[in-house]
């Protein structure tokens, strides 16, 4: 059977279709703001990868943001629940998944079977997503991907003092006036998200073996920076940014119509789904 | 007439005013006061507890320029130098870095002090946004503070949220709130609290062909909410007065008054003989660290720094 998982994120689409549970394409392209057109568009293109049709496939499961509006979808699911499955196919021994995006910080406790245990989110400030890292490498005046790479060559710890994305890039404007590194720039960046991820993910417990997923898995500054921040050990699965369409891709496999999730977010029960 | 992207919507002009009616040299004690703000610095002068001078600037990369230059425009070709200054002290997020300064004092206590001097004794509730935080103060008649709340964590409710917001609408930071009211209806407000957040939301409001003038109501009403918010955490009494460069923003102002039930003061000197003075509400700070200066001095509480 041909499934098909579709996660709508706040910057980016990506496209995991599975033809008897093997991967047979997967695709990424920008959520720009008509995100339902961008999903369809991006799922016609997949497809054509893979010498399919729309009407070929069996099930489509979506997740992310606007994930009602779009039509070709047969369900939808929560990004927690579709996190976790993507993450148990891959890391069957993983406990805890965090998924960095755009636009958000989560953290999940999972079982060994891949169901949702216990969840916290930030969703409100742009400090604990992936939105602060680019806003500093704009500051830096280079891409997320050179930031991340020269912030590994670092040994020194500066601290941030600023909790927020728009003061951080005055902040690291004023660092480079002083004329401190930037690659010790870059790092305390790094340095400062790992902070506030760690402290979403002590709300649910770091149990290993700990997962990391989401477009900010890709930057290895950022990773390097959150591993001495938790003092463990974080697993980076390969195109780590995939693994929610791939869980969705897994619902849809296994038949699943709906998945719902309690969520804390900064202690409070709120139901997502 | 196209204007490129080197524009700055943020960068309201920089003003001085000297009171032409004063010869500083016939006065007897001369008190400065300087507010280095992370995004705007001022520079006040009294002689004999009369205003004689002040400044408006951008504050620099560099604290110590920033607050050189914010008291060398103020004082301009009065030909008074720093020898003369009987006593400076320096206030606002740079403070320990005013080179002139005698001794520093914190900006929550200056702005009451300032905002008692400027609206008068029946002030009691002061809301100051600068450009990277929003305090609630909480002040008695003579301007002593109470109580006070603050936030310089996150951008939502600072100035910086609005200028980020000017340069991305591309409108100069002064036409904001007059043309947040030239709208038919007014707009739900921006939803998301975060800055960055709202940055997107704005564009994807942009993008659907929503009028600049709704969505800047709709973003001033999200600023007046999120101050209503602070405020009301520390209770607000009248006379109920706003300094800061946010003051000036009718759009926010309006309708912070709408959501409290409460009307702001009138924008001008508690002093009559003031009337013809500009009356600029970012001075307040500096205002009041200059006031504690000639109190100190008057008092005998502080030795003269005077030189010449």
């Amino acid at each position: 059977m041909i499934v098909a998982g579709i996660d709508v994120g706040g910057k980016n689409v990506h496209v995991v279709i599975l033809k008897d549970g093997a991967r047979a394409a997967q695709g990424a392209a920008a959520t720009g703001i008509q995100k339902a057109q961008a999903a369809e568009r991006l799922y016609e293109e997949t497809l054509r990868k893979a010498g399919l049709k729309q009407v070929d496939v069996g099930r489509v499961v979506a997740t992310g943001s606007a994930c009602k509006r779009i039509a070709f979808a047969d369900a939808c699911i929560a990004d927690a629940a579709a996190d976790a499955r993507g993450v148990t196919r891959l890391v069957p021994s993983a406990r805890t998944v965090i998924d960095v995006g755009a636009e958000e910080g989560r953290a999940i406790k999972i079982s060994p079977d891949g169901k949702v245990l216990d969840f916290a989110i930030n969703e409100k400030c742009a400090a604990g997503t992936g939105t602060f890292v680019e806003a500093m490498a704009i500051a830096l005046e280079m891409s997320v991907e050179e930031m991340a790479a020269i912030s590994l060559k670092s040994s020194t710890s500066i601290p941030m003092n600023a909790q927020c994305a728009v003061f951080g890039e005055s902040e690291v404007v004023s660092l480079i006036h002083q004329n401190i590194e930037k690659q010790d720039i870059a790092k305390a960046v790094h340095d400062a998200i790992a902070g506030r991820i760690a402290s979403v993910a002590r709300i649910v417990g770091l149990e290993k073996d700990i997962v990391i997923i989401g477009g900010m898995a890709k930057n290895e500054g950022f990773i390097d920076s959150l591993r001495k921040e938790i003092a463990m050990d974080i697993i980076v699965p390969d195109d780590p940014d995939f693994v929610g369409a791939l869980g969705a891709a897994e619902a849809a496999a296994k038949g699943v119509l709906e998945e719902k999730v309690a969520v804390k977010v900064v202690g409070q029960e709120i139901v997502e789904g | 007439m196209a204007e490129e992207t080197k524009k700055e919507y943020w960068r309201w002009p920089e003003s001085t005013w000297v009171n032409s009616g004063i010869d500083w040299k016939k006065g007897t004690i001369i008190t400065v006061g300087v507010d280095v703000g992370s995004v705007s610095s001022q520079a006040v002068v009294l002689v004999d507890g009369e205003l004689y001078a002040f400044s408006n600037t951008r504050t620099g990369s560099d604290s110590p320029d920033s607050a050189r230059k914010a008291l060398g425009i103020a004082v301009g070709e009065t030909g008074l130098t720093v020898d003369n200054i009987d006593y400076c002290i320096g206030t606002g997020y740079g403070r320990v870095n005013v080179p002139m300064a005698q001794r520093t004092i914190t900006e929550i206590a200056c702005h009451a002090r300032g905002a008692n001097f400027m609206y008068g004794p029946q002030v009691r509730t002061v809301m100051d946004m600068g450009g990277q935080d929003c305090k609630a103060i909480n002040c008695d008649d003579k301007g002593k503070v109470l109580n006070f709340m603050m936030n310089d964590k996150c951008a939502a409710g600072t100035g910086r949220g609005m200028e980020v917001f000017a340069d991305l609408i591309r409108v100069p930071v002064w036409e904001i709130g007059p043309r947040s009211f030239q709208v038919k209806k007014e707009p739900p407000m921006i939803s998301s609290t975060c800055v960055v957040f709202a940055k997107s939301e704005v564009v994807g409001l942009l993008e659907k062909g929503v009028p600049e003038n709704d969505i800047m109501a709709a973003y001033c009403a999200a600023m007046a909410h999120r101050i209503m918010e602070l405020l009301n955490r520390l209770g607000v009494h009248e006379k109920f007065v706003i300094t800061g460069g946010i003051a000036k923003n009718e759009g926010v102002v309006k309708r912070l008054e709408k959501e409290l039930g409460i009307k702001t003061a009138e924008k001008v000197w508690y002093n009559p003989a003031y009337k013809d003075y500009p009356f600029d509400t970012q001075i307040a700070g500096a205002l009041g660290a200059a006031l504690f200066a000639v109190a100190m001095v008057s008092k005998g509480k502080v030795k003269s720094a005077r030189k010449k």
